[in-house]
């Protein structure tokens, strides 16, 4: 582009500063396909427009909650709290082998290509779809929920408990080796210590997760508050359905403040004193998937 | 441990106990903490209700599952696969894209070093947590009520649930950009606009990039059970083989549900490897 060229555009500007063509190209068949793919899923303005005006009636019947059957609640959300407790429990303990014989730096080819495998197929299918077959496999109830959270628990600790395995300094577990201590003797003094902060990390952050799909596996009969919650939206009852979601959204984010709280602890070493301190919970970053 | 005669000898404290990593009150924090999982393991376990004669007849039934998967009914895919499974890809992107457009302002709001206004940045944050909060089969069960069963709704659904998850890693992705080009540009009167695209932009682009590519292979996976509360998508087709006791149909979705999450999980390395 010459100089006139910029001059032509009516501005003294650099015209390094410009979009390359390849990001120009990019912005055009994004749009493209945005037109494409809503003409073939027909969503329209008109459609979001009357959409807009059911919106008013149904928050409208939305509010104000109604707590009236706060027993039906209680019972529901408790037992999504023991599916995420009970699923996290087992997941990790199931986790821990299966995350370490994945490990390419401790083990030998023949183990971690079937571990490998397990862990693809435990995170290949959203846990909801995972416990539509426990459901038809152990009946109705919270053992399908607990049964899914674990599979999707295996995969997810499983798969990052190898990388950080796998990331962990030889010089430790070389050290250790040289003095003649059998492998549970490595595993103890040169691989726990170099992984147990991540963890620690990961373990809360995925009875979290454990606790936000624990409320959801009810919708395909698998235990816990989301059969309810869908049983009342499928009535209609949008009053208690409002009751149901302000009741999940607290455990849920007492859920996060707890996960932090035993983050701050173990990660970095706060007491219990620390924790009531302003602020202190905000330092302790954390991971984000779902 | 085996140790050469010659290795130190750890240091004994005068009292006799030996060396200790942890203050007292940090360790009985950590003590508490085990303390808690263990009671909440043992409260679970003694509640949670399990009925033991479905338990008893569970291999049996896997079976019977299994028999009823085998052979997969691949002839159906044409007729009533392959257009929903394609649905289920427009969500995931098009409410993807929606989210983005939706949370660069709300990112770019929660950035104290870009908007130094603490209640405009809480105003922001309260804006991320409450859309990360609510699941995305809640977000799509809300808009199932406002506009209808259909891919309308699941596509919002993944999009609001989606603004949360980017604005938040953008306005963090925008605090940790270096002040440098920043104050340089602001130095020679560049509007805020410029300062935007000049200044931020060229330093979060990497982080951008890669935040939107894996909220998409994240939203393939989650668009494909949305139409299980009826926002469209492949998921509706799941629900109605399951409905009818197709366990052959049921065995071909969850098989074209694997390939499209393969596949997207393929094109997101690929793109990472090329473009980042």
């Amino acid at each position: 582009m010459t100089a006139s060229d910029a001059a032509a555009r009516g501005g003294g500007r650099d015209p390094s500063l410009a979009p390359s063509p390849w990001s120009r190209a990019i912005a055009l068949a994004l749009v493209a396909y945005v037109i494409y793919a809503s003409a073939q899923m027909e969503l329209s303005w008109d459609r979001f427009l009357v959409g807009l005006d059911n919106a008013q009636r149904f928050f409208g019947r939305l509010f104000p909650p109604n707590f009236e059957r706060a027993e039906l609640l209680w019972k529901g959300l408790k037992e999504s709290l023991e599916i995420a407790v009970l699923a996290s429990t087992l997941g990790i303990l199931l986790a821990l082998p299966v995350g370490l014989f994945a490990a390419r730096n401790l083990m030998p080819p023949w183990v971690t290509w079937p571990a490998r495998l397990v862990i693809v197929l435990a995170r290949s299918f959203h846990p909801v779809i995972v416990a539509i077959l426990f459901v038809k496999a152990v009946g109705f109830g919270a053992l399908a929920g607990i049964l899914a959270l674990t599979v999707a628990s295996i995969g997810f600790i499983g798969k990052l408990l190898t990388e950080a395995i796998e990331e962990i300094s030889d010089k430790q577990v070389e050290a250790i080796r040289a003095t003649g201590a059998p492998f549970t003797s490595v595993l103890a003094f040169g691989v726990v210590p170099q992984v147990f902060g991540r963890f620690i990390g990961f373990a809360t952050y995925q009875l979290d997760s454990n606790l936000r799909n624990s409320t959801m596996v009810g919708i395909v009969g698998a235990g816990g508050i989301g059969g309810t919650l869908f049983a009342a939206f499928q009535r209609f009852d949008y009053d208690f359905v409002c009751a149901i979601l302000i009741a999940i959204i607290a455990l849920i984010m007492a859920g996060e403040i707890l996960a932090t709280a035993v983050r701050a602890i173990f990660i970095d070493n706060a007491t219990l004193r620390d924790l009531f301190r302003r602020g202190a919970l905000r330092r302790v970053r954390h991971a984000e998937d779902d | 441990m085996t140790s050469p005669t010659s290795a130190p000898v750890l240091r004994q404290a005068p009292a006799g106990d030996g060396w200790q990593r942890f203050s007292p009150a940090q360790r009985l924090t950590r003590f508490l903490v085990y303390l808690a999982i263990v009671a909440a393991i043992v409260q679970s376990l003694r509640h949670v209700e399990v009925i033991p004669e479905f338990l008893y007849d569970a291999p049996e039934q896997m079976v019977d599952l299994v028999t009823r998967m085998w052979p997969v009914e691949w002839a159906a895919y044409g007729e009533h696969v392959h257009a929903p499974l394609v649905e289920t890809l427009h969500i995931a992107s098009l409410g993807t894209l929606l989210a983005i457009v939706l949370a660069l302002p709300v990112g770019v709001l929660a950035a104290h070093n870009l908007v130094p206004s603490t209640p405009l940045n809480l105003f922001a944050k309260l804006i991320l947590v409450s859309s990360r909060s609510v699941n995305s089969l809640v977000w799509a069960l809300l808009f199932v009520g406002i506009f209808g069963p259909g891919a309308l709704a699941g596509t919002l659904a993944i999009a609001f649930r989606s603004i949360g998850f980017v604005g938040k890693l953008v306005g963090e992705a925008l605090e940790e950009a270096q002040p440098g080009p920043i104050e340089a540009l602001k130095a020679s009167g560049a509007p805020w606009v410029s300062v935007l695209a000049f200044g931020y932009w060229p330093q979060v682009k990497p982080a951008f990039w890669s935040i939107a590519l894996f909220r998409w292979d994240i939203n393939v996976r989650e668009s494909a059970v949305l139409g299980l509360v009826g926002a469209g998508g492949i998921g509706m087709a799941l629900d109605s083989a399951l409905n009818l006791f197709q366990w052959d149909r049921v065995a071909l979705i969850l098989a074209a549900i694997l390939a499209i999450v393969i596949a997207a999980e393929l094109v997101v390395t690929q793109v990472r490897k090329r473009v980042i």
